[in-house]
């Protein structure tokens, strides 16, 4: 093809010699994994002509950061655990950072700042965030498991990627190829208690009464239906303008941050597993910059939208 | 054509037909331009991604891409060999008015192209179905259809990647590896290919 995913190029410092007496089986051991831990890196846009999602972590800041801090390049393998409970065993001697809401990490018991050294044995444990949904690892190295389409990342919606962990899973890490980044205190990612999202408008906002009208006045809360593939929202129903109630509109493309709205008007605000196309009409976009924090937003938190000229 | 915002880096092209899609979608191809992220096709529209901030230059590609005059296909013929055994041939054969081996004869007879891709990883939806094979889906969608299942609905003929729902009517099943996401070219089919069926014992 001709089009290429975005691809960060993040140089790191010269190779990092590590002691070869602790160069043991560089391996994670998954002891337990909480609601559901996955496997994620920036995903594999370049790829929706082929009907595969982008997928790739949902805070993807957060996620940048933690491989930062531990020496990888940005776009290296870590996991993205919802909710805490994740606990697993270093084999091998490697630096790791939490990073997105704050979460209490222990080390064998013992509550440790973040980023840390684990020497081989030495358990790592996750509690439950506050502030956020999901917790980001990254491990000097990266986790190193096969590729597919160019990504680490597990997909939801089609089944790309590895399955989501479980217990006694070994993970493979790669060797280290930069220095960890010292730091002193992180800030944590804190959702608000009221989400204002910008949105644009487009591209079938003209399927809707007065669009902007209806997006600021519209009161929503985040849905336990929500995951990796969309927000759904329930409150204001959107109305459609009269001649389009009952029109069908053929598939179309979707990107990233779309607000689509299905038949019964209550609108989905897509994420990275979001479908390549879909056939209800999007009535705007929200800026990428401001997907992070939809997807840390627990259920019932309250959401309102700030329609762009 | 119509361009319509999609966020600050995307814009959806509207066109007309299935033609004028291809034809946009070849161009915006053929520009190479490092700037374009997603090229998606679909029924009247092809989205287009770009880099954040480069939509000036995708808007200058589309200015000068002409809807009648497609550049020249590039991709080689891809032949599906297919078993026709499906569950619905005879189905499809009674709603045409034609025996199944005639179905067969028509199905392999047409040249196809993929007009775009959706659904689920690698499902192509082929263009240049004969008319007497574009026929309504089932009234009710199977819960399972098998991965290689051949099949039609509406103008498109298609072959499923993987197991999953579906509502088309199948006319046979294919062992060639529509999707592997471990290969370099994970996808057998993708948008402008051509393609064949030929039929095999």
């Amino acid at each position: 093809m001709t089009h290429h995913p975005v691809s960060p190029t993040f140089r790191t410092r010269e190779s990092y010699v590590q002691n070869p007496r602790i160069q043991r089986s560089r391996t994670l051991t998954v002891l337990s994994t909480g609601p559901q831990t996955l496997i994620q890196d920036l995903g594999r846009p370049g790829n929706a002509h082929l009907g595969v999602p982008p997928s790739g972590a949902v805070d993807r800041p957060s996620l940048k950061l933690a491989n930062r801090l531990v020496g990888n390049p940005e776009d290296a393998a870590g996991l993205e655990v919802l909710l805490g409970g994740l606990s697993l065993r270093a084999n091998a001697s490697c630096t790791i950072a939490v990073t997105g809401p704050a979460t209490p990490t222990s080390v064998d018991g013992v509550l440790r700042d973040s980023p840390t050294h684990l020497a081989p044995g030495e358990t790592l444990t996750l509690g439950t965030p506050s502030g956020g949904l999901r917790s980001y690892v990254a491990v000097s190295g990266g986790i190193t498991v096969p590729a597919e389409l160019g990504s680490r990342s597990t997909d939801l919606l089609s089944g790309l990627g590895p399955a989501p962990l479980r217990p006694d899973d070994e993970l493979p890490l790669g060797d280290p190829t930069g220095v960890p980044v010292g730091v002193d205190v992180l800030v944590p990612v804190q959702a608000p208690d009221e989400l204002v999202v910008p949105v644009f408008l487009g591209p079938r906002d003209d399927w809707f009464h007065d669009p902007a009208r209806q997006l600021r006045a519209g009161r929503w809360t985040v849905s336990d239906r929500s995951n990796r593939v969309g927000i759904r929202l329930t409150g204001t129903s959107l109305d459609r303008v009269a001649r389009r109630v009952a029109a069908e509109l053929p598939s179309e493309g979707l990107v990233t941050g779309a607000v689509q709205v299905p038949a019964d008007g209550r609108p989905v605000v897509f994420l990275a597993d979001h479908p390549t196309t879909g056939g209800y009409p999007v009535i705007g976009v929200v800026p990428e910059h401001h997907l992070p924090l939809l997807g840390q937003a627990a259920p019932g938190t309250p959401l309102r939208f700030a329609p762009q000229a | 054509m119509e361009l319509r915002r999609c966020g600050t880096d995307a814009v959806l092209v509207e066109v007309d037909s299935l033609d004028e899609v291809e034809a946009v979608r070849a161009a915006v191809a053929a520009a190479g331009s490092p700037d374009v992220v997603e090229l998606v096709p679909a029924a009247r529209t092809v989205l287009i991604v770009a880099k954040p901030g480069a939509l000036p230059s995708i808007r200058k590609i589309l200015a000068t891409a002409s809807l009648v005059h497609q550049p020249e296909a590039v991709s080689a013929e891809v032949v599906i060999p297919v078993r026709y055994d499906g569950p619905d041939l005879d189905l499809v054969a009674d709603t045409a008015g034609l025996t199944p081996a005639e179905v067969v004869e028509l199905h392999t007879g047409a040249a196809y192209r993929v007009a775009f891709c959706g659904f689920a990883p690698g499902f192509a939806y082929l263009t240049g179905l004969p008319e007497p094979l574009r026929q309504p889906r089932l009234p009710s969608p199977r819960t399972r259809v098998p991965a290689g299942s051949v099949a039609v609905a509406g103008e498109f003929t298609a072959a499923y990647p993987r197991a999953t729902p579906g509502g088309w009517r199948l006319i046979g099943r294919t062992d060639a590896p529509l999707f592997d996401p471990r290969r370099p070219t994970p996808a057998l089919l993708a948008p402008g290919h051509r393609v064949r069926f030929e039929a095999t014992p």
